[in-house]
């Protein structure tokens, strides 16, 4: 006899993600360091700003990072010339990095690393706007970045990733002058979707607004730090 | 193409629940999403992908019935619930606030599913006696 039943789940469709996502941040606070997800279109200056940062931050912070490409390995070649480890993680066909690759990164960082002597850790991700905006890596902090030649409307177009973020940086500013687009029509489509989103408007280029994306990113991984070191003494 | 991977993640979800049910097998007959408009995911892509993934598992022969959930925002000047529009900037109309407050459009569920038991005695009375 088949009688019909039904089983009421109510679970998260991505709960198979999430537990290893939740997993890896039990690893990145029991190394007491600062996970950070870096996310954008492709072309928007991923690899170009965190070449500067990481430049900028190496006297004071020990970092690395976690570098997601679909085929090459030209960003973690970047990456490696500024002096920082890099571990690559080629995705394949797949259009944004998950946990479970991330744990992967992590298993042949600690090969070549003890993680604890890290600060921060950088997770950059494939270049799209759309899913890595659902995946969670186990990150503490988003950051997103989009560049001003994609236009004044892309956190209206892609809201759920800009929804998402923490920080967002308005990437390329040194062109604004060749471009006739309006920085504060950006900023503020920004906030209509995330009135929380820490904007940052500033170009690895010229360097121009660097300064005070760095001061945030230190106070960032600082404040981390002494919750990390409260929750421990507590 | 994100869903294959959500299909993936839904698999498993779906592998645990079955271990839940051993040691009886259960037949799904439908699987029963909430997917919100707030979500990078589109319904028919999801369930194309679930077609094929489901082909020759033991979930072959199940649906996946797709509900999706509208975008609602509450404006937090006024307290009124508005359908933020993209035209708008998601900005509520009553006060032109930005969109503060999501109150549904996130949701990415497995709701429930529908299934049956093979050889499952549905009334304790029919217990053939020993």
């Amino acid at each position: 006899m088949h009688m019909p039943l039904s089983d009421t789940l109510g679970l998260n469709l991505l709960a198979a993600n999430q537990h290893q996502a939740e997993h890896n941040r039990e690893h990145f606070e029991a190394w007491n360091l600062l996970c950070l997800n870096v996310m954008s279109s492709p072309g928007a200056g991923k690899t170009s700003l965190l070449e500067r940062t990481i430049t900028a931050l190496a006297p004071q912070l020990e970092m690395a990072v976690l570098e997601g490409d679909m085929t090459t390995q030209l960003d973690t070649q970047r990456l490696e010339a500024v002096g920082v480890p890099v571990v690559p993680i080629t995705t394949g066909r797949a259009c944004h990095l998950d946990a479970a690759m991330v744990s992967g990164g992590l298993r042949q960082l600690q090969a070549r690393l003890n993680p604890a002597d890290l600060d921060l850790l950088w997770v950059e991700n494939v270049g799209n706007l759309v899913c890595p905006a659902e995946f969670e890596v186990g990150e503490h902090l988003k950051v997103a970045l989009l560049s001003v030649t994609e236009g004044e409307d892309k956190p209206l177009k892609y809201p759920v990733m800009f929804r998402e973020a923490d920080c967002v940086l308005i990437t390329k500013v040194d062109l604004l002058p060749y471009l006739s687009i309006d920085v504060s029509r950006i900023e503020a489509h920004i906030h209509a979707v995330n009135p929380e989103a820490v904007v940052f408007q500033l170009s690895a280029s010229s360097g121009a607004g660097l300064d005070a994306w760095h001061q945030w990113l230190l106070a960032a991984t600082r404040e981390h730090s002494c919750r990390a070191e409260m929750a421990e003494v507590g | 193409m994100h869903e294959v991977d959500m299909t993936k993640c839904l698999l498993l979800s779906m592998e645990e629940w079955k271990r839940g049910q051993e040691p009886q097998t259960p037949v799904v007959t439908a699987v029963h999403l909430q997917v919100g408009a707030f979500t990078c995911v589109e319904p028919e892509a999801l369930r194309f992908t679930f077609a094929a993934a489901v082909q020759g598992s033991w979930l072959d022969g199940s649906t996946l019935e797709i509900e999706s959930v509208p975008l609602r925002a509450r404006c937090l000047a006024c307290s009124s619930a508005y359908n933020p529009d993209p035209e708008r900037a998601y900005r509520s109309p009553c006060c032109d606030r930005p969109m503060e407050e999501i109150v549904s459009g996130r949701e990415l569920r497995i709701r429930s599913v529908d299934y049956s038991l093979p050889h499952q005695i549905s009334d304790p009375a029919a217990v053939p006696p020993r």
